[in-house]
């Protein structure tokens, strides 16, 4: 079971040896979407679980997400409209007046990670950049990141807006003083409170 | 070494709920325990409840200063609040915090003027947050310059160089400890303070790295720290780690925590 091979390398965290592995497939002639979606984006969901789960830990999530970065180089560029489509497109940034990062890169290397494309705004981004960002790329999902209490309205202040000029974009929110309840309140479509359930979110806006 | 008192901050579950209920002994007690345990300053942080934060921070500030003989760490990034903290609290407060973002430095360093305040200078500029020790210097030089020039003396300022985590990236430790000593012996006189919880994120036995790391900052010369001293663990290795840094003499402090059955295994 050839794919399995590109699995399991991720979650050994084999940054050195996947260009290698997925050569190997590529020259078999094994089908760069399945190389994708059952190789890399599969092992990374359950890096994901497992994450959650706490069995492992964020500097291992980023090894096994650096892995899949060194399969997903050698196929993004094979890809083509047939065989693959794009997961969604999320714009992501921490909101003005805010300049934590941590947290939101995490965010975009798992969504990265899970077939996204991201557009990321960067820190302390006022809202006209987002939703100018939204339109230009015509994104599916903005994911904001507040990591104060004080940057946290602009988090509802973005909602509104949002809301207010009829656009079908989904709204997901996060950062360690972001709650469930709060999200509920400024009528967010999600919260999440890590990467890897920012993944399982993102991915059930797509659907619904 | 000063300590100030993390507990009182609205974020957390047994301070939110006394506070939107009004229950000034929960919070008084709150106070009196962490005092008791050693702390210099009581830690007040009402930044949970966005629209009401300077109404419940004058609050928490009377009801702590009802219950002990003690000042205030004025935990908010927000002017509105600190300047009415100010008005009613009694003492010379500490004011945490200040930083070079262009808004919160041109709101709040007017209110620092002339009240003798200790201030916290985060090491965070428009720029973005530090990542290298070079980084945290640049910064450090310009809030010290500049709340000097604003009429504060050296030994009022706690520069905080910004604990990151090391899950994220493994330099994050040294990074910091690099800062604490270079603003140390930078300018004599100023002081260095920090939350340590934060370089712990995202990796288990948080509490044994948040020691850890504590003690290998009072090392290189931090002589302030945000944190639990009702935590027993941290307080006997803080006690251990400033005798081996020299700053006990006699050792007095030490032995005073041994006699206090602070650092019997449990």
């Amino acid at each position: 079971m050839a794919i399995n091979d590109i699995y399991q390398a991720v979650l050994r965290f084999d940054k050195s040896g996947m260009a290698g592995l997925v050569q190997v497939e590529l020259d078999a002639g094994t089908d760069i979407a399945s190389l994708l979606n059952e190789g890399l984006i599969a092992a990374l969901d359950e890096v994901g679980d497992r994450f959650s789960r706490g069995e492992l830990f964020i500097p291992e999530m980023l090894q096994a997400a650096q892995a899949a970065q060194q399969g997903l180089d050698i196929l993004k560029p094979l890809l083509t409209e047939t065989n693959s489509r794009s997961a969604g497109t999320v714009v992501i940034g921490t909101v003005k007046g805010d300049l934590h990062d941590i947290g939101k890169s995490l965010v975009k290397m798992m969504l990265k990670g899970a077939g996204f494309q991201v557009v990321d705004l960067g820190v302390d981004v006022p809202l006209e950049r987002f939703v100018r960002a939204v339109e230009e790329n015509r994104a599916d999902i903005i994911a904001l990141s507040a990591l104060l209490t004080t940057t946290m309205p602009a988090m509802g202040e973005a909602v509104a807006a949002f809301r207010g000029n009829g656009s079908r974009v989904k709204v997901m929110v996060g950062g360690a003083p972001v709650t469930e309840a709060f999200a509920e309140r400024i009528g967010a479509d999600g919260y999440a409170g890590d990467a890897s359930q920012a993944v399982s979110l993102a991915r059930s806006l797509m659907a619904g | 070494m000063i300590i100030v008192g993390e507990l009182i901050n609205a974020s957390r579950k047994p301070v939110a709920a006394p506070l939107e209920a009004g229950d000034r002994e929960a919070v008084a007690r709150l106070a009196r325990d962490q005092i008791a345990a050693g702390a210099d300053y009581v830690d007040v942080n009402a930044g949970l409840f966005e629209d009401r934060e300077a109404e419940l921070l004058c609050w928490l500030v009377e009801v702590v200063q009802a219950a002990v003989q003690a000042p205030c760490s004025l935990d908010s990034p927000n002017p509105e609040a600190i300047e009415a903290a100010l008005s009613v609290h009694r003492g010379t407060p500490m004011i945490n915090s200040i930083s070079l973002e262009k808004d919160r430095w041109e709101l709040l360093l007017p209110l620092l003027r002339g009240t003798g305040a200790r201030v916290v200078a985060l090491c965070m500029s428009d720029e973005g947050m530090p990542r290298t020790c070079d980084q945290r210097l640049a910064i450090a030089e310009r809030l010290v310059e500049g709340l000097t020039g604003a009429g504060i003396p050296l030994e009022n300022i706690y520069l905080d160089p910004l604990v990151q985590p090391v899950s994220t990236n493994t330099a994050c430790g040294l990074e910091l400890l690099e800062a604490v000593e270079g603003i140390m012996k930078r300018w004599p006189g100023v002081h260095t303070l920090c939350g340590m919880s934060n370089i712990s994120f995202g990796l288990p036995g948080r509490k044994r790295i948040n020691e850890t790391f504590l003690v290998m900052a009072v090392s290189r010369g931090l002589d302030g720290a945000i944190l639990d001293p009702l935590d027993r663990r941290t307080a006997a290795a803080l006690a251990t780690a400033e005798m081996l840094a020299g700053r006990d003499d006699f050792c007095a402090r030490y032995l005073e925590a041994f006699r206090a059955g602070l650092l019997a295994d449990r």
